[in-house]
């Protein structure tokens, strides 16, 4: 296997690692470099536990090559709040609408929502869904999940 | 499983390097290759990425076609006002692709390589009469055929060894012009299409002209309907509505240019009908 040498940006603190060819961003996240806020689900790209942003954008880290992320902005749950202090809108508007339950898919959902209303500030419902169908939750039925998105962008009804 | 992996900075880079490791892998945006390497369905000693080839981008040609390059997102493609301006059906197609995530990483060249049946781009881009361009290490102008001839096979294409498809062109559509894509996904949003149509035709003089119908998820790869366009030319516009009984005998015909599989989407039989219903409705929405 041959082995890489990239350099990226990890929620804003630039990184080098070596990396296997067939190494994916979400081992090199939680296995090699200890960031386990991002979480692994199905592992084939469908849950949205394991989301994270590439220079904005999400992707699902358990599809994309760790070798993928060189020269390239990586932000995962651990970079949403600034500073590690003090939660954003989003987060705690999770918390205030009983936005989770077990927490398990909460990373993804909160890293997918992050990235929606940077591109939609003030999403529309249908926007909210199409955007947020690929995160799965398997406890709060969505709704409060929603209303969190809504409160956070200041559209809740 | 264990590959050497590069990273070339241009495609005649990428071109000589699979000139030079016979049976290495193109990988673009990886969703599907990462999920085959790890089945073992898929086992290459080299794999060359695209990542950095300088293979992507959206662009007007010179003769009012509209050009993908290979590795432009599906994303970038759904979003791109070009691609909008040009046939909104075609963005809506990229649209319905899985979730926000994959279509932040997939690719469009990527899609058509993959050739599976369920896809949504290539009906739509079947329909359109698109055209891929394939080149090769040492071949002066690519090779290009229509994606009809791309696709042969369940995740089988004509690509041939060595070669690269260096991106989709989709010929100018003439004036009046409508084309409509359909993902019927009685399961979840994010969803394979249980059957998909795209239907594509000029409406003048209150008849549908030069009618193209393509469907995905109904056999080994994405179809052209031949024989329900035929039927199609020329169904004239009534005053509330098309030529009912026409439309509705040419959209019966589809179900005999099919060969779906019983699966956890639904019988074979079930797929028949709704191909049918919606065909018809497709063809109708493009008549309204
Ligand atoms: C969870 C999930 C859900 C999905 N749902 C949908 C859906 O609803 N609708 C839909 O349409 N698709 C869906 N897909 C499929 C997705 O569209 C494909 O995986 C994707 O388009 C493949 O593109 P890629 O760039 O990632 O290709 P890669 O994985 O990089 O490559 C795929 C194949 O194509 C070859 N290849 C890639 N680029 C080229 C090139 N330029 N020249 C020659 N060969 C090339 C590779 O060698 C490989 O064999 C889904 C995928 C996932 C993972
Ligand atoms: S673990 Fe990546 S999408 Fe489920
Ligand atoms: S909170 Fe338990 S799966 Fe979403």
């Amino acid at each position: 296997m041959s082995r890489h040498e990239i350099r990226f940006e990890l929620n804003g603190e630039a990184r080098t690692a070596e990396v296997e060819a067939d190494r994916l961003l979400l081992d090199l996240l939680r296995a090699d470099l200890g960031a386990t806020g991002t979480k692994e689900g199905c592992r084939i790209g469908i849950c949205g536990t394991c989301t994270v942003l590439i220079d904005g954008r999400p992707i699902s880290s358990c599809l994309y090559p760790a070798v993928y992320a060189d020269g390239r902005k990586v932000r995962t749950i651990e970079g949403i709040a600034p500073d590690g202090g003090k939660l954003t809108p989003l987060q705690q508007a999770f918390i205030e609408q009983g936005g989770f339950q077990c927490g398990i898919c909460t990373p993804g959902q909160i890293v997918s929502a992050t990235a929606l209303l940077e591109a939609h500030p003030k999403p529309t419902e249908d926007e909210i869904r199409r955007w947020m169908m690929g995160n799965l939750c398997r406890c709060t039925g969505y709704f409060g999940i929603r209303r969190a998105i809504e409160t956070a962008a200041g559209t809740a009804r | 499983m264990s590959f050497e992996l590069h990273r070339p900075r241009s495609l005649d880079e990428a071109l000589t390097l699979l000139e030079k490791n016979e049976g290495a892998h193109v990988m673009a945006g990886a969703t599907a290759l990462v999920l085959l390497m790890r089945q073992g369905l898929v086992r290459p000693s080299v794999v060359v990425s695209l990542r950095d080839a300088g293979l992507g981008g959206i662009r007007a040609e010179s003769d009012g076609a509209l050009w993908l390059g290979a590795t432009t997102t599906i994303r970038e493609a759904e979003e791109s006002p070009l691609v909008r301006s040009f046939c909104p059906a075609l963005a809506e197609a990229f649209g319905h692709v899985a979730t926000v995530r994959v279509r932040d990483q997939a690719t469009v060249g990527g899609n058509l390589a993959h050739a599976d049946p369920a896809q949504d781009p290539p009906p739509m881009l079947l329909a359109l009469g698109a055209e891929v361009e394939l080149a090769k290490a040492g071949r002066k102008k690519p090779r290009r055929i229509p994606v009809e001839e791309l696709l042969v096979g369940l995740f089988e294409t004509s690509i041939e060894e060595g070669e690269i498809l260096t991106g989709v062109r989709v010929p100018p559509l003439p004036a009046g012009t409508r084309a409509t894509y359909v993902k019927f996904l009685p399961r979840t949003e994010d969803d394979y299409a249980t059957v998909s149509v795209a239907a594509v035709g000029r409406v003048t003089n209150g008849a549908l002209m030069d009618a193209r119908i393509a469907l995905g998820s109904v056999g080994p790869t994405a179809v052209r309907a031949r024989k329900t366009e035929a039927a199609l030319r020329e169904v004239a516009l009534m005053p509330g509505g098309a030529d009912n009984g026409r439309l509705t005998a040419a959209a019966a015909l589809v179900r005999d240019e099919i060969d779906p599989l019983d699966d956890i989407r639904g019988s074979a039989e079930y797929k028949r009908e709704m191909a049918r219903v919606w065909t018809e409705r497709a063809v109708r929405s493009l008549l309204s």
